[in-house]
């Protein structure tokens, strides 16, 4: 085995989620990626390499070689420069091979970036792009939304282990209670239970307000090597003391259980393992919660609860602030929101923030910090663990 | 948009034997049965598999009701998606057919129909599949 490059985060730079009617793909990477170089102290011209996170600018702007696009408009063509897509997972995905891309000594410094622009789109052909998450030959051509399977998991879950709807939708109560703090989330408000459970049902079980919603954003971290500190005689805050990603069927048809992402389950344990912690060494952590069904599989899946009582977690409140587990301090992705590619970037960014304790919900000790970036029904799933640096 | 509710008429033709007649395959090594066929097992990663006609009755194990349809689904909203688990314990995804969203349960009994599934619009072909009924045969 090669012995790794320690890899740092210097910085990173985000922009608001929401409907930017005025601002194109290319703009919401390059303010935030000009954000993130200078919270970080370095040029841009200091860049080697760029990782640009998304799922669906081909579908949605008729844009694909995003690498070379936000390389000429950040002023640096001839970087090394490419986009990863891994679905909804992009954003975790492409921090997984930016990380490698320094970890493997080969580049000092690299720009790491996610953006999705949805708002172009009308809502009928966003829900296309979305589905195209899964099989397209045998799961879109049924007519199944990308809502409609997380439907099919969140009723069997309910049936397998008669957990009620009231205690599932929870998850977006918890969610927008610490988005209406976050200056940069797409609702930044409070919603009652009550309304969670009588807004409008999109696929059944699942109601509008348990689903993240579309929006525009672009998140950007810097990360650099040990030398590349040394040479600048910068002394970084946060290391990045675990990568690891995983997949699984990319169809619910050919799993033998429904309620858990086997994926997560095996990232996790590469990453706990990798970084020499266990899930009670968390102190942070920000999850995946497209749907609020999700929110509750990831906190059993990663480890912090038994199948079927995760929601027991959100109802006695072990997941706020300053309690056993403090999760989605940022809103999540129901509040937060969830520009799909930029997601998992947002996660890492806003893990880095409270453990440079600049986060808008901060918690009170911060050593290691997890966050999960899911793709589809669980295809892909990446855990990156970030630790303060002593 | 392209994607799968883009016009493409060898797209439909190269599957209409594995979804008009539902082929799956049958793994020798560890025995799971897989809708559609496959060269490698999902569950144990043999390439030692069998082409299986597969049985048209099963059972729901979750459903739903699509009420946000993506493009090309839209003049068909509401409609019903399920997972069902067939005789043999393959698993495939269809729609339900024939029912109404609030007669479907978890566990029913249902089998297999040749139905119209959707038109590629004006310049393409209607495409066909099985979808699942409750039992009239």
């Amino acid at each position: 085995m090669i012995s790794l490059e320690k890899v740092f985060v210097l910085g990173g730079g985000v922009t608001k989620i929401g409907e930017h009617w005025n601002k194109s793909l290319r703009d919401l990477f390059v303010e935030a990626a000009l954000k993130a170089a200078e919270n970080s102290n370095i040029e841009l011209r200091d860049i080697e390499a760029v990782y640009v996170g998304n799922m669906s600018s081909g579908e949605l702007q008729g844009q694909e070689h995003l690498g070379s696009l936000m390389a000429t408009w950040l002023g640096i063509p001839g970087v090394a420069a490419v986009k990863v897509e891994a679905a909804c997972a992009s954003g975790g995905a492409v921090f997984h091979q930016a990380y490698l891309a320094v970890a493997s000594g080969v580049y000092d410094c690299v720009l790491v970036g996610g953006v999705e622009k949805m708002t172009d789109a009308v809502v009928h052909d966003v829900t296309a792009a979305l589905i195209m998450a899964d099989d397209a030959e045998y799961t879109a051509f049924t007519g199944a939304s990308f809502v409609g399977l997380n439907a099919l998991v969140y009723r069997y879950y309910m049936e397998k282990y008669s957990v009620k709807q009231e205690d599932i939708a929870l998850f977006s109560v918890h969610d927008h209670k610490y988005a209406a703090n976050n200056p940069y989330a797409q609702y930044p408000f409070q919603v009652s239970l009550e309304k969670v459970l009588s807004s409008p049902l999109i696929a059944d079980p699942i109601r509008l307000f348990e689903c993240a919603p579309i929006g525009d954003g672009a998140a950007v971290l810097i990360l650099c090597s040990e030398r590349f500190a040394k040479e600048r005689g910068i002394k970084p805050e946060v290391e990045v003391a675990a990568s690891a990603l995983a997949t699984d069927t990319i169809s619910l048809v050919d799993r033998d259980d429904l309620t858990t992402l086997a994926a997560t389950v095996k990232a996790a344990k590469k990453a706990y393992k990798k970084a020499g912690v266990e899930p009670r060494d968390i102190d942070v952590m920000e999850v995946h919660d497209a749907f609020t069904i999700l929110g509750v599989i990831h906190l059993e899946d990663l480890g912090f609860a038994e199948k079927g009582e995760g929601w027991r977690l959100v109802k006695e409140g072990e997941i706020e602030k300053d309690s056993k587990i403090p999760t989605n301090l940022s809103g999540g992705l129901k509040a937060r929101g969830h520009p799909v590619g930029a997601t998992g970037v947002y996660q890492v960014y806003e893990i880095y923030q409270q453990l440079t304790g600049t986060a808008p919900n901060q918690v009170g000790k911060a050593e290691v910090g997890l966050a999960q970036s899911v793709g589809g029904v669980g295809g892909t799933v990446v855990v990156n663990i970030l630790r303060r640096v002593r | 948009m392209m994607g799968i509710s883009a016009p493409s008429v060898p797209r439909v033709w190269r599957e209409r034997i594995v979804k008009y007649r539902l082929l799956g395959s049958k793994c020798a090594d560890c025995g799971k049965i897989s809708y559609p066929p496959r060269r490698a097992c999902p569950r144990c990663g043999s390439t030692n598999l069998k082409e299986i006609s597969l049985p048209k009755r099963g059972k729901v194990l979750s459903y739903t009701v699509i009420r946000a349809p993506p493009r090309g689904y839209l003049k068909y909203s509401p409609y019903i998606i399920a997972l069902i688990e067939l005789e043999n314990g393959a698993r495939i995804l269809a729609q339900l057919t024939d029912v109404n969203p609030d007669e479907v349960k978890s566990g029913m009994i249902v089998e297999a129909v040749f139905r119209r599934y959707r038109e590629q619009g004006e310049d393409g072909i209607i495409e066909y599949g099985i979808k699942f009924r409750p039992p009239i045969t």
